[in-house]
C-alpha cells in the first residue's frame, strides 16, 4: 500500500482540523469563562464568510486583505449582541441560553438567505493560493498549506497571548475562578466581553477562509455548529491546547472516514463524541 | 388558586386533589378541539399535523418542564416510533394499533436503554450527549438503505383502516379524529402521572437533584423512569404521523425536528400540562399561514419569536397568562 495517499489524507484532514480550530476555539474559551451556551457561533462565522465574499465580488478587494474585514465584522457585531442580549442571560438557566442563541442563528439564517439567496457562494482565492505542490512525493494544495499555516500561527499567537500577557493572566484567571477574580477586583464581564469580541471575530476569520473548502450558504451557522460543539465539548472548555487536539483529530478523522468508509458518513464523529463525553464528561483537556 | 390554604402546613395530598380536579378550561379546551370539524373542514390535515405535534411536544414537556432534562436530541425516538410504524405496514401488519404499539415498544426500548446514559449528565454535556444520540440515530437511518430507505425515505407505506373498517381519506376526517383521540387518551394518562406523588417528585428533581436523594427520592431512577415514558410517547406521536400520512423520510429525525419541538414547547409554557398543546397551535397555524408569503423567511420570525419569548416571556404564552390572571385578581398572595 502506498504512502503517498495515506500521508495526503493526513495532511488534508490536519488543514480541516485548523479550520475547525479557528471555528471553535472561541466558542471553547467563552464557555469556559462564562459558561454561556452560545449557539449562535457559527452565525459569527457566517458573517465574516459573507463579509469577504460581498468586499472580494463585488467591491474587488484581493482576498488577504478581505480577511481582517471579517475578523473585524464578527467581532463588531457579536460584541454589539453580546452587549445588548447575551449579558442579561449570565445567570439564567442553560435552556435560556440555548434557545436565545439558537433563536438568533435562526435569523441568520433568513438573514443570508434574505441578502444572498440560497446558493452556495463561491470565492475567488489568489493565483498563488491555487493548484498544488509536490513535496516528497505527496501533492500538497496550496490553499491548505495556508490554512495550516494561518491555523498554526494563531494557535501559536494565542497560547503567547494567554500565558506571557497580562491579558492573558486575567482570562485564565476568569476561567478557572470566576468568584475569586472578582475579588481581586478584575471586571470579569468587561474582559469576558473583549474575549467574547476575540473568539467571534476568530471565528469569522474562519468562516471566510471556509469558504474555498467547503463553500458557503445560509446553512453555516448550523451546519459546522455541530462540528465546533463536538470539538469544545470533546476538548474541554475553556482549553485553548484542548481545542487544538481536539479540532485535528476530528479534522483528520472525519476526512479519513469519508475517504475510507464512505458509507459510515459522519456516524464515526458523533460515536466519537458520546463515547469521550460518557467517560469524560468535560471533555479530554476540562479542568472542572 | 381559588382557596387559598387555610393552614400553614403544607398538605401535599391535598394539593395534588386540587390540581387534579378538572376546571371548566380544560373542559371548554377539549371541547374546542372538536370544533375543526365543523368550522375548519378544509383544515383538517393541519389540525390532525397540530394534534400530532402536541402529542410530541407533551412528551418532551414530560423530561423537559417537569424533570428538568434540556435534551436537544428528542427527535429520535419519534423517528424510531414513525419508522417502525411504516416497516410493519410496509410488511402487511396494516392495522393502526398494532403499528402504534409496536413504535410505543421500540421507543420505550430506546429510551429505557439510552436512560443510564441520560440520567448520569446534567448541564451542558447532557445537551451534547442527547444531540449526539440523536445524530447518531439519523446517521444510522441514512445509511441502513435496506431498511429505512436513506434519504429517499421509506417506500411502499400502506395506510391501515382503523378498526378494521374506517380507511384514512384524503380530507384528513379520520386521520384528525385518531390523532385527536390518540392525544386526548395520552394527555389523560400523563396528567394522572403529573399529579400523582411521582409527578411531584420530579417537580422536586428539577428544582434540586442533589437534595431529593437526601429525602428518600432516588433522582437517577426517577429520571430513568420518565425518561423512558417520554420516549413512548414521543414514540406513539411518531407512530400516528406515519400512519396519517403514510409516508416516513429522514426528516423525522432531523436536529430541526428536536429544535422545532423545544420552540414549541418553550413558547407554550414548559411545565404545564397544556403548555405544548397551545405552543403546536400557534406555532403549526403561524406557519402555515406565513409560508404562505415566504418559506424561506418563516425561520426569521421563529428567531424573533424566540428571542422575545426568552427576554419578556420566561415563562410562555401560559406563563404569561397566568401572570396577567394572578395580577388581574389583584389580592392573590
Amino acid at each position: 500500500m502506498a504512502l503517498g495517499p495515506i500521508l495526503g489524507v493526513l495532511f488534508d484532514g490536519f488543514a480541516y482540523g485548523m479550520l475547525l480550530f479557528l471555528l471553535s476555539v472561541g466558542l471553547s474559551v467563552t464557555l469556559g469563562m462564562m459558561n454561556f451556551v452560545n449557539l449562535a457561533h457559527c452565525a459569527f462565522a457566517m458573517l465574516g464568510g459573507y463579509v469577504t465574499v460581498t468586499l472580494s465580488r463585488t467591491f474587488g478587494w484581493p482576498f488577504l486583505a478581505t480577511l481582517p474585514m471579517a475578523f473585524l465584522a464578527a467581532a463588531v457585531t457579536s460584541v454589539a449582541f453580546e452587549r445588548t442580549l447575551y449579558r442579561r442571560l449570565y445567570r439564567a438557566a442553560e435552556l435560556d441560553q440555548v434557545l436565545l442563541t439558537i433563536g438568533l442563528a435562526f435569523m441568520s439564517v433568513a438573514v443570508a438567505a434574505y441578502f444572498f439567496g440560497t446558493v452556495v457562494q463561491p470565492v475567488e482565492t489568489p493565483s498563488y493560493l491555487r493548484g498544488s505542490i509536490n513535496f516528497l512525493g505527496m501533492t500538497l494544495g496550496r490553499y491548505r498549506l495556508f490554512l495550516v499555516a494561518t491555523g498554526l500561527t494563531v494557535a501559536l499567537l494565542l497560547v503567547l497571548a494567554l500565558e506571557y500577557t497580562r491579558f492573558g493572566a486575567t482570562v485564565r484567571a476568569a476561567v478557572d475562578n470566576q468568584r475569586m477574580a472578582r475579588g481581586l477586583g478584575i471586571n470579569v464581564e468587561s474582559w469576558f466581553a473583549v474575549t467574547f469580541a476575540l473568539g467571534s471575530g476568530l471565528a469569522g476569520l474562519g468562516g471566510a477562509l471556509a469558504i474555498e473548502i467547503v463553500g458557503l450558504d445560509p446553512h453555516f451557522a448550523f451546519t459546522y455548529l455541530v462540528y465546533v460543539l463536538i470539538v469544545v465539548s470533546v476538548g474541554g472548555l475553556g482549553s485553548i491546547g484542548g481545542s487544538f487536539a481536539a479540532a485535528v483529530a476530528i479534522g483528520i478523522s472525519d476526512m479519513a472516514g469519508k475517504y475510507y468508509f464512505p458509507a459510515l458518513g459522519s456516524f464515526l464523529i458523533y460515536l466519537v463524541m458520546v463515547a469521550v463525553l460518557m467517560w469524560r464528561p468535560t471533555g479530554l483537556f476540562g479542568r472542572r | 388558586m381559588a382557596a387559598p390554604a387555610s393552614s400553614a402546613v403544607f398538605e401535599p395530598g391535598g394539593h395534588l386533589e386540587a390540581q387534579a380536579r378538572w376546571s371548566g378550561w380544560e373542559i371548554a379546551f377539549w371541547l374546542a378541539t372538536l370544533l375543526p370539524f365543523l368550522l375548519f373542514p378544509n383544515h383538517l390535515v393541519l389540525a390532525s399535523q397540530i394534534a400530532i405535534t402536541a402529542l410530541f411536544a407533551l412528551s418532551l414537556d414530560l423530561i423537559l418542564g417537569y424533570a428538568g432534562i434540556v435534551s436537544l436530541g428528542h427527535a429520535a425516538f419519534f423517528g424510531l416510533g414513525a419508522y417502525t410504524a411504516g416497516i410493519m405496514s410496509k410488511h402487511g401488519w396494516t392495522d393502526p394499533f398494532l403499528g402504534l404499539l409496536a413504535g410505543a415498544a421500540v421507543a420505550g426500548i430506546a429510551g429505557y436503554a439510552t436512560s443510564f446514559i441520560i440520567a448520569r449528565f446534567r448541564h451542558l454535556p447532557l445537551i451534547m450527549i442527547t444531540m449526539g444520540l440523536g445524530f447518531l440515530l439519523h446517521e444510522a437511518a441514512n445509511s441502513a438503505e435496506w431498511l429505512t430507505g436513506g434519504s429517499d425515505g421509506l417506500q411502499g407505506v400502506r395506510k391501515g383502516k382503523l378498526l378494521g373498517v374506517i380507511a384514512f381519506d384524503l380530507y384528513g376526517y379520520a386521520a384528525y379524529a385518531y390523532a385527536l383521540c390518540v392525544l386526548f387518551l395520552v394527555f389523560l394518562a400523563v396528567r394522572r402521572l403529573i399529579n400523582s406523588p411521582f409527578g411531584l417528585t420530579l417537580r422536586g428533581i428539577r428544582e434540586n437533584p442533589v437534595r431529593m436523594p437526601a429525602i428518600g427520592a432516588p433522582s437517577r431512577a426517577h429520571i430513568r423512569k420518565i425518561y423512558t415514558i417520554a420516549a413512548v410517547v414521543a414514540g406513539i406521536a411518531g407512530a400516528v404521523l406515519t400512519q396519517t400520512t403514510a409516508t416516513v423520510s429522514l426528516g423525522v429525525l432531523d436536529f430541526q425536528r428536536s429544535a422545532d419541538v423545544l420552540v414549541i414547547l418553550v413558547l407554550g409554557g414548559a411545565g404545564r400540562l397544556y403548555g405544548g398543546l397551545i405552543g403546536a397551535v400557534i406555532f403549526l397555524v403561524a406557519r402555515d399561514q406565513f409560508s404562505g408569503i415566504a418559506p424561506q423567511y418563516w425561520y426569521f420570525w421563529i428567531g424573533a419569536l424566540l428571542v422575545t419569548v426568552v427576554m419578556l416571556l420566561p415563562n410562555g404564552v401560559l406563563g404569561g397568562l397566568a401572570h396577567l390572571t394572578r395580577r388581574w385578581r389583584g389580592a392573590a398572595p
